[in-house]
């Protein structure tokens, strides 16, 4: 069903143009809508503009964050009050995130996810950090690098470096 | 201490959840105790973000069992008021997760052990009779994969590394793996849980576990010890000795500040 149809204020359509300028708080040079994590936006029985986010990953700090950004930034666009809610399932992918939203993680830094392959649900549990490093470096694009840590500065993130230019940068890991 | 216990309730399908999320809640605890003390920085942050995942996870289940309990009659309580305001005897979780962290091998081993478990767990609540739950599980069968990994990758470097390494993996092979046992010993709360398709017996996921797990340790070039009699009760409410002092360090705010924010 198309809720645009059902648009006639315009105010959902509206909705979606403020949240695709809300940057992510841990990522501030993508959206939310570019992250993937805006699962719908209409408007309610009673009248509500309801908007519908997936979490990232179940400890993320920033989901509250992300909540209160929001609403500010609808509220600020007269388009409040907002209803917000939190849908589980099904659970959010980094396949979600936008082409526009990997051109501008590569150009901030970050190495955008490939796509989750098929048969990552089996964990493959020897030391496979060379097989695994095919990433390219986000500066120059050198296929000549390798994982530092599984773990980086935020959930969502691996440390990775070029052995071309030398650059430490960072991963976001599919999931 | 001036804010009053809360008695969650004895309902078997909250008494499930609750050995879930208590099961998170503890082990997050233990490994944020890692914060600026892990062996190396990168490992520090492994840590952390692991503790994040397994908080953020006993977050939604400590959430769930609360509604749970209100369907069920008892008061509504929220995620902090179960967190940190439950005495002793009402925690659930495994009396493995409330060890003293113990050196790195040992910490890695426990990760490797929970986390298989709870990725063997997740998988099957993903198709809870629960939606809510099925929900939680689908998220987390993703983070407790990553966790699976690393702390597999660690167990064989260190178990097939110096002889150092060797022998302290070997150490914490000795002492936890008894502990193990309580992760499949299946009761009341399991048959209810299986009966209304809420989530598989405990039990149910041992032979997956230890297959797994059987497969790390010949990897690592370590050995399982033979079964012992040896049967833990965390899950049942009765706690080792270090109970008191996590649950101590975790509700000292929320007891002396009720409801303190910031």
């Amino acid at each position: 069903m198309s809720t645009l149809a059902l648009d006639a204020s315009g105010d959902i359509a509206r909705a979606w143009a403020v949240l695709h300028e809300v940057p992510d708080p841990e990522v501030p040079a993508i959206s939310l809508c570019d992250l993937g994590i805006v699962r719908d936006v209409r408007r309610g029985e009673d009248g509500v503009l309801e908007i519908v986010l997936t979490p990232t990953y179940s400890g993320c700090p920033a989901t509250e964050q992300i909540e209160q950004d929001a609403r500010a930034a609808l509220v600020a666009a007269g388009l409040g009050p907002v209803r917000l809610s939190l849908q589980r399932a099904p659970a959010w992918t980094t396949d979600w995130i936008s082409e526009d939203g990997r051109r501008k993680l590569r150009e901030y830094g970050i190495a955008p996810p490939g796509p989750v392959a098929p048969g990552a649900d089996v964990p493959i549990r020897l030391v496979r950090r060379t097989a695994a490093a095919a990433i390219a470096c986000p500066r120059c694009g050198s296929a000549q690098t390798e994982r530092l840590s599984a773990f980086g500065s935020t959930a969502c993130k691996a440390l990775y470096r070029c052995l071309s230019c030398r650059e430490p940068f960072e991963h976001f890991k599919p999931i | 201490m001036s804010t009053p216990s809360i008695q969650p309730s004895r309902d078997p399908s909250v008494q499930y959840l609750l050995r879930l999320g208590d099961t998170c809640l503890i082990l997050g605890q233990r490994l944020g105790e890692w914060c600026g003390h892990a062996p190396i920085l990168e490992e520090d942050i492994a840590l952390t973000n692991m503790a994040l995942d397994l908080i953020g996870q006993s977050r939604a289940l400590l959430t769930r069992a609360g509604q749970l309990g209100a369907a069920a009659g008892a008061p509504l309580h929220d995620e902090d008021q179960l967190a940190f305001l439950r005495d002793e005897r009402d925690y659930l979780n495994a009396t493995l997760v409330e060890l003293p962290r113990g050196d790195f091998a040992f910490t890695v081993l426990r990760n490797a052990m929970v986390a298989t478990f709870l990725r063997l767990m997740w998988t099957r609540l993903a198709t809870s009779s629960d939606s809510e739950l099925a929900g939680i599980a689908g998220k987390a069968v993703k983070e407790a994969r990553y966790h699976e990994q690393h702390a597999a990758d660690w167990v064989v470097r260190l178990g097939d590394g110096t002889d150092e390494s060797h022998r302290r993996m070997a150490a914490a092979v000795d002492t936890l793996w008894r502990y193990s046992s309580e992760l499949f010993d299946a009761d009341a709360v399991d048959e209810a849980a299986a009966a209304c398709g809420l989530g598989p017996r405990w039990s149910d996921l041992r032979g997956d576990w230890e297959a797994a797990m059987g497969e790390l340790l010949a990897d690592a070039g370590l050995q399982a010890p033979k079964a012992s009699t040896f049967l833990t009760t965390g899950k049942r409410g009765v706690h080792s000795e270090h109970m008191g002092y996590i649950l101590a360090d975790m509700q000292y705010l929320q007891r002396a500040y009720p409801g303190g924010a910031w």
